[in-house]
Order: structure tokens, then sequence, then C-alpha cells
């Protein structure tokens, strides 16, 4: 494997714009190795080996015209809920799997003017929906420390493509737990940012008011960069925040003294079995020992949260979905009339998880049915909100797992609902639509597997609190080392 | 028949003026090859999100405060689920129940000149959807159509939906409110109204009463009115419907009718059960709307006198009958030079017979609006002067608004100098008289055997020997005393 793929964002941008190496050479490189990976891990659905060598060559331009760009030459793996123009953008689903975006995502437009080069489009769970990207219509994905595995979804592709080494950084997109539970999977950084931090235009939506697009990345200092090229306000996105970006990669902590961090009463991870239970003890004792204060905090409402997001994120995704008909664009099945036609369409075009999350928000926002489901739920969000407000007062940072197994075999979880309990640490952080990211913070052996799982843990700010926030996960990351005391199983395939 | 009451409700649609759509940066124009002012947003595809029309939510406010409405200080877009074609989100974006204005009251006036008032449920903005065509048979009807086309160009037009309370009594006051809510919209701008182009589209609730009774009846929605006078028609016919339909025993349902231009009936087209359950909930790709209370100020202090407050100034101040008054306000350049004359010559019905009649005749002949023409308000009212004081006769008035028209100022001068003042002086006009008698003797006997309307001949024929000047009056009694 070529010492180029390994390097980190951070070093590839430095020695780009240095002109020790040239973007172009970075490139070919990560296209020789993803070919090379293939479908062993399978993290891409779409391959973009000529957009990437232009703007490759464009970045290595620039460079030589004496522009310094925080991602010169930085492979990205794009999730393929973002559009880019003349892309297929297919969000994992049948409906869409032909369809070629006419245009580009404000986030990744910035990725690109920053200098970062699109590898590929990523797989991922059908609109997003899923942690295990095995909702994906039109790939499998493999976790990169054990092929039997699942990376975590929905952005599974892109961590597993980061994973792997098949880009730098991964663009994800965070719902309910969608960047943060692969990063966890796959032992990378994944971040998502405050709700409303960075634009949504040209990200296929599932729960508008949940999603938020999001890096992944093998360091917090690459997370980071990726983070501070996004962020902004977009005037393409109303729910945009206007308000200014204080640039995280600058903001540097050698240790956590004077930090606060909460430990939610309520998450006993004893529930999660003794060795992961050991594991997160460990976690919040490398925490302590890095100079933080640990305190004990309450979030009496977190329970409802899993029940709370089953209720808005289908309803507004039973929306989201409706513009799928096959009247304008994607999947067409022909019928004697407009209605056969909406049905044959969107019975061949979504699969079972989609269908059944449009069937659930349909009926919680239906006439008779709308104050006790959705009216409540919204309610409920208000509460988790107040929570956290109130625990923040009592500490800057909270602590808890990311998700609450290390990575499961394939077809491990058939039953949706204990797929949902997988983003039980990370759906109340999304409904308070607070910054939080995952950090790889050891390995444990699962009962059915031989291999050393990794397991993330989560850390969630108060809103805007970026920086802070990646500052106190750099330096726990700096602290404890765990991300690179395990190699992916696949360089041990490839070596 | 007169033993019922009809109670009528009215919901109109209106697409605002605005240079781009509501939500994206198309331009908001009529017409055009079809799909070819469409981007993402308006074509929904995936990944796109609405930004709301800063211009189209000023013009809801201005037209709210129009009608006295309130305006809340905080507001919101929802989003109406329902799949249709020619809708590309399959939702539309619309407003539930926080609207951007609350309530208001429209006057309104009945061609008698009667003033009435109709108040507003409230106004609130949505954006417009495509248009759908059927094609290969079926004369564009969906049925027996081969297939159907779409286009988007009118997907996304900001569109105000105008709601009545049931105050309206009868089609001519249901027609009359319209007028109103029409010429309002037009003055402020914020709507051109031009319902063959489909930028004014409405429903009409439509329910009946015993006469003096205060309940509500079951109500029949009415849908498909595509002209004013459609609305007039349809709103009669499903009046008598209803009669008749209750003096037969039977009862009104509450259900959505479609009116049939060519029939000229009302038929069903969905009950109550079948209504759409469209699911309202708010859009969380627009942030709610916080209205700057010192924006609605601003507008308020710009929204200029209305045109049914105009109509009460000139009907009621000025006498002007309504017929004269409502077609002065159809044209506000007309109605201003009207004010002008008014003001100079304080004579409001001299003024409003010359800027309708022969100013305004003479606009459409040359195509050249009355303000834009030589004549002036101190010209206009110089005539009116000499008309009042029997100096020229109307003749002589026709023929100088003319000269007038034509480039040549003061018809006082005119007057002077060509000496055109009518002669009154008895005497010169026994001349002309005595002339004309002795020229026609077989109209004169005539006249003697009884045959008195050829006086009007004679005198026409004294008025041309006298050039026009001879006082038309005195020129009759004259003749009259002559051959009598």
């Amino acid at each position: 494997m070529n010492d180029a793929i390994r390097m980190s964002a951070a070093t590839i941008a430095r020695r780009v714009n240095a002109g020790d190496i040239s973007a172009r050479e970075i490139t070919e490189a990560t296209l020789v190795h993803v070919d090379a990976v293939g479908d062993r891990v399978g993290a891409y659905l779409t391959r973009l080996d000529e957009l990437a060598r232009r703007c490759a060559d464009a970045v290595d331009r620039r460079v030589a015209q004496g522009e310094q760009l925080p991602l010169a030459g930085v492979p990205v793996a794009l999730k393929d809920n973002l559009c880019l123009t003349d892309s297929r953008t297919t969000c994992g689903s049948k409906i869409l799997e032909h369809w070629v975006a006419p245009y580009t995502a404000t986030a990744v437009q910035r990725i690109m003017s920053n200098g970062g080069v699109p590898i590929g489009k990523a797989n991922m769970d059908e609109f997003a929906m899923g942690s295990s990207c095995e909702n994906s219509a039109l790939g499998v994905t493999r976790n990169p420390y054990d092929p039997s595995r699942v990376p975590g979804g929905s952005s599974g592709g892109s961590a597993a493509a980061v994973a792997a080494y098949e880009a730098a950084i991964g663009l994800g997109s965070d719902t309910g737990g969608s960047i943060r539970e692969p990063g966890a999977f796959c032992n990378v950084i994944g971040f998502k940012p405050t709700y409303g931090r960075v634009s949504r235009y040209g990200l296929i939506a599932f729960a508008s008011s949940l999603d938020q697009i999001g890096p992944l990345a093998r360091t917090v200092e690459d997370a980071a960069l990726a983070y501070d090229a996004i962020a902004g306000y977009d005037p393409r996105d109303s729910t945009s925040v206007r308000r200014s970006v204080d640039l995280a990669r600058d903001v540097r902590l050698t240790d956590l003294k004077g930090l606060r961090i909460g430990i939610v009463k309520e998450f006993a991870t004893s529930k999660l079995g003794a060795e992961i239970d050991a594991l997160y003890a460990r976690a919040y004792g490398d925490l302590e020992r890095l100079g933080a204060e640990i305190v004990e905090i309450s979030l009496p409402t977190a329970d409802y949260g899993v029940a709370t997001y089953y209720l808005i994120a289908p309803a507004e995704c039973s929306s989201n979905l409706a513009r799928f008909d096959g009247v304008r664009y994607g999947l067409r099945v022909e019928g004697d009339d407009v209605g056969t036609m909406y049905e044959r369409t969107r019975a061949a075009g979504f699969g079972p998880e989609v269908k059944r999350r449009v069937l659930i928000g349909t009926y919680a926002l239906s006439s008779g049915y709308y104050d006790a489901y959705y009216v409540r739920a919204q309610k409920a969000r208000t509460m988790f909100a107040q929570d956290f407000e109130r625990a923040f007062a009592s500490c800057d940072l909270i602590a808890s797992p990311a998700a609450s197994s290390p990575a499961f075999t394939f077809n491990a979880k058939s039953d949706p609902y204990s797929m949902y309990m997988m983003d039980y640490y990370t759906i109340p952080v999304s409904l308070a639509g607070l910054p939080a990211l995952s950090v790889p913070c050891g390995y444990v052996t699962p009962g059915d597997g031989d291999r050393p799982m990794p397991m993330g843990l989560q850390l969630a700010a108060p809103l805007f609190q970026e920086a802070r926030l990646l500052a106190a996960a750099r330096a726990y990351e700096e602290g404890t080392q765990h991300a690179v005391q395990v190699t992916p199983a696949l360089e041990r395939v490839n070596a | 028949m007169s033993s019922y009451e009809a109670v009528i409700g009215i919901e109109c649609h209106v697409e605002l003026i605005t240079r781009t759509k509501m939500f994206c940066g198309c331009p908001n124009e009529f017409g055009g090859e079809p799909n070819t002012k469409i981007c993402p947003v308006c074509l929904a595809l995936p990944g796109a999100l609405p930004v709301a029309n800063k211009g189209a939510i000023e013009h809801m406010i201005s037209a709210g405060l129009a009608f006295g409405a309130s305006v809340p200080s905080f507001s919101k877009f929802d989003r109406k689920n329902y799949f249709y074609p020619d809708m590309p989100k399959n939702y539309q974006i619309s407003q539930y129940d926080m609207p951007l204005t609350v309530g208001g009251v429209v006057e309104y006036w009945l061609p008698d000149g009667t003033i009435k008032h109709c108040r507003l449920t409230r106004i609130h903005l949505e954006e417009d959807t495509g248009k759908s065509m059927h094609a290969g048979g079926g004369d564009g009807r969906i049925a027996g159509s081969a297939y159907s086309l779409v286009d988007f160009n009118r997907a996304g037009v900001p569109l105000m939906e105008c709601v009545s309370e049931p105050d309206l009594r009868s089609a001519d006051e249901a027609v009359a409110y319209l007028e109103a809510l029409k010429r309002t919209f037009v003055r402020l701008g914020v709507s051109d109204v031009k319902m063959e182009e489909g930028s004014l589209r409405c429903d009409a609730n439509v329910s009946i009463r015993p006469a003096g009774s205060t309940e509500l009846g079951t109500k029949a929605e009415i849908k498909n009115m595509n002209s004013f006078r459609s609305v007039h028609r349809a709103v009669e016919s499903e009046i008598s419907r209803q009669i008749d339909l209750v003096e037969s025993g039977g009862r009104v349902v509450q259900e959505t009718r479609g009116w049939d231009e060519v029939q000229g009936v009302t038929h069903p087209m969905r009950s109550k059960e079948e209504a759409h359950d469209y699911r309202y909930f708010p859009d969380p790709d627009l942030v709610p709307l916080e209205i700057d209370a010192g924006l609605v100020e601003t507008l308020r202090t710009r929204i200029p006198e209305l045109p049914p407050a105009r109509f009460v100034r000139y009907h009621r101040e000025y006498g002007i009958d309504p017929k004269q008054a409502t077609q002065l306000i159809e044209n506000l350049l007309l109605a201003e030079f009207f004010e002008q004359c008014v003001e100079v010559s304080g004579n409001p019905q001299q003024s409003v017979n010359f800027v309708l009649g022969e100013l305004s005749r003479l606009a459409n002949e040359t195509h050249m609006p009355v303000p834009s023409s030589p004549v002036t308000p101190k010209g206009v009212a110089e005539l009116i002067e000499l008309v009042e004081a029997n100096t020229i006769n109307s003749k002589i008035a026709k023929e100088l608004i003319v000269r007038m028209w034509n480039g040549e100022e003061s018809p006082k001068d005119i007057v002077e100098r060509e000496s055109l003042a009518q002669t009154s002086d008895a005497s010169a006009i026994e001349a002309f008289v005595d002339e004309v008698i002795a020229a026609n003797p077989q109209a004169v006997e005539e006249y003697k055997r009884g045959k008195t309307n050829i006086l009007g001949f004679l005198t026409g024929q004294v008025m041309k020997a006298s050039r026009g000047k001879a006082n038309p009056e005195l020129v009759g009694e004259l003749l009259k005393k002559k051959l009598s």
C-alpha cells in the first residue's frame, strides 16, 4: 500500500500546498487503492475517477499559482445522498438508481473549492434510513475491521471508505446517529455539527428538521479541517444559521483541565454487558486522567428519544419522499392511469424500511392522530432540548456510548426495533440539535466473533460549541491513541 | 323563492406580482415555452430547498392592511400533502393555522351604489402548481386522452389565498365583492388579477336558509369558475338548485361541485367523505416568519387611497352616479385627471361628463391616454366655465375639446378670438329664424298641421345658419312663437 493514502488530510493538504507532492499523485494512488480494495469493502456505489483527476489537476494549478487550500488534494468520499453535478446520485435506492444530479450540494461545492477531491459516491442505507447499510438497494458494504460485519449506517459507505484508506475524509449525513454510529463501528471520527451549521442544500432529505451533514475522518484534526470547509450560512438553505464559525482546526487543547464532562445517570452501560461496561468505565476514567472533572448529570426524558424520533422522522420523510412519484425523474413503472403509475413506481422503487417509515409517518400526520402523535412528539422534543440545557448548566460536554454495541454481523438485526435501538444514545442529542461526535475509545471482541471491534465514545456539546467539542476530542484522541492500536482487517489481507 | 336567503363565502387565489417565484429565483412571468422557467427548487429535484420570497410576504401584508386585517408578529409555512402530477413535491407549501394576516373587512359597492361590507377570515400565502395538459384525444380532457404533459413554469408562483366570511347574500354581491378585491389588489400593485391568465381563481361556498334565520345551512363548495360572469351564473344556478332540492323535500349535502360553463349547471365532484386528508404540518425546511412591527408600519404608510374609499368619495361627496364613479375607478390615471379637473373647476358632474365622454372617446380613437394628451385640467375647467355660463353651447364645446386635444390651449382664448360665444341676442336670432321659416315652407306647413316634432329640424337649420352660436333654447322659443 502506497504511503500517500495513509496520510491524514492535514498532512496531504500541507504537502500539496508545499509542492512536495501533487494532488494528482494522491488521487492516482487513491484510485489504485480503491481498485485493490474493491468489493472486499464495497464502500462506493459510483466511482468518480475522471472528475477526481480533473479536480486534482485544478488543485495543482491553483497551488502552482500560489493559492493555499485547506483541503488541497484531499481525497473525499461523498455519501450518495449528496448531489454532485453530472454524477449519479442514488440515495441507495432503486427509485434513483439512474438519476444524475444536475446541480451540486453546497457542502460538496465547499469541499471542492477548498481543494478536496471527490473520489466516489459512497453507499448508504436507502434514503439514510438504517444503521447498518443493509438497507441499501444497490450494494453491500463491509466493515473494514471484519468483513462479516456491517460498517454501520446510514453513512456506512463513507465511514468504511475512510477506515479502509479509500478516502481521507468522508462526508456523511446524520439524522439520528447516521454519522456517529458508523464512525464508531469503523474506528473513525464521526462528527455531526449543530443543526443548521452546514447547509442542507443538495442533501436529499430524510427528515429535514434533523438532517445534518458532517465529516468522517481518521483524526479529529481532519474532521475539524473538513468542518471548517463546509460550515457556514448558505442563502439557499433558510434553516442554515447566520452565525460566524470559529475555525475549529486552530482550537487546540493539550489536556482536558478545567472541563466538566457530564456522564448521564440514565445511560448506565451495565445493561450493555460487562465488557462494554468496563470499556466505558475506562473511557470516562481516561477523561478524568486527562484533567476533566467528571460530573453526573440527568436526562430524565432521554429514554423517550427513540419513540419520539420514530414519529418525527417518519412524519417528515413521508412528505419528503412524496416527490418520488415517477412523473419528473427517477424510476417510473407505467400504469393505466396516473394513480396506478404512482403505486407501481413506489412499490418497485422503495425498499421495505422506507415503506415502513412512510407508512408510520403518514399515519402519524393523519387527521385524528396528528395531535396524539406528531404534536406530542414535538412537545417531547422541546423537553429534550430543555433537559440538555439544564444538564449543560453543570457541565461543558456530555460523554456517553456512541452506539449500543460494536458492529454486528449481517442480518443480525432483522427486527426493526432492535436496529432502532442502536441509536439510543445518539437520538436524544439529534432531537436537541446539538453538535456531537464519536471518537474511537477502544475495542471489544464480540461473542460471535474473533476480532477486536472498535467502539466509539460520543461527546456532545451545547449548540454551536463545535470548536471546543473538537478540541476536547482531539485531546482525548492524543491522550489515548485508541484508533491506531488495531489496523483494519483489510490491510492484513492486502499485505 | 323569496322565503330563502342565500349565504355565500368566497375563497379566492390571486397570483402575486413579484420578480421571482415564491421559493426560488426563477422569473415569475406568465406563459413562455413550457418548462423554461424552472430550476431544481420549483421542479422539486431531490435535495433542493425552498427559500421564502420577502417581496411576496410584503405584498401579503400590504393586502391585509388594505382591509384593516391584523398582522400577527409570528407566522409560519405548512405543508399540504396530496399527490397531483402538476404539483412537483406532492405537497404544497401553504399556511395552515398561522396565516400572515387575520380578519379585516372588504368594503364593496353594488351597481346601484349601495355600499356593503364582507368580513375576511384570513389571507395566507402559498405556491401555485404547474399546469397539466391532456393530449392524444379526449379534447383536452383527461378522460379519453392518451397521455398528459405538465408545464412547470407556473409551479412555485406566489399565490395569495383570500378567504371571506359567509357575509355575501347574492350572486350580485359575490361579484361586486370580487370586483372590489380585484380593484384593490391592482391599486396596491400586488397582483394584475388577470382572470384570463389564471392570476385570479375562486371557489364559492354556497348554502341557503329560511329568510330571517341566523343559522348556517349545509354548504356546497363550487369550483371551476373562470370569470366573474361564470361566478355570477354558477352562484345563481347553485342557489336555485338548492332551493329546488329543499322545496321538493330533499336535503343539501356537503360536497364539492364543479361549475359546467356549457351546461350552465353545477355537478358533484366529491363528497365530504371523499375529501382529502391533507396531513398539514409545519414545513421543516422554512424557518417561522417573525414579522417586524416596523416593517408593518412602513407598509401601512405606503397604502394609497383604495378603490372602495374612492368610490364612496365620488359617489357620496361628489354626487356622481355609481356607474360613472365605477368607470373612473377602473382607470387610476384618468381618475386622477378627473380629480384635478374637479379641483380647478369645482364642478364634479361636468368634469366627469367631459372626462368619461368626449375625452375618453378621443383617447380611444387616438390610442392616447387622456392625461398624456395636451388637454389640461385647467383647459377642461375653462370649458366647464364657458358651458355653465351659457357662453357656448354643447356643440361648440365638443368642437373646442377636439381642438384642445390637437394642441390648442385656452378654450377661453379660442372663443374670444373666433367670436364663438353663443348669442342670446333675440333680435340677431330672430333674423336667422325668419330666414329659415322663409326657406322651408313645406316644413312650416307640416308643423302647422300638427307635426310638431319637425321643430327639431327647423331648430337645427337655425343653429346651422348661426354657425352654431345661437342659444338653442332661445331658438326653440322664437320658432314656436313665430309659427303659432
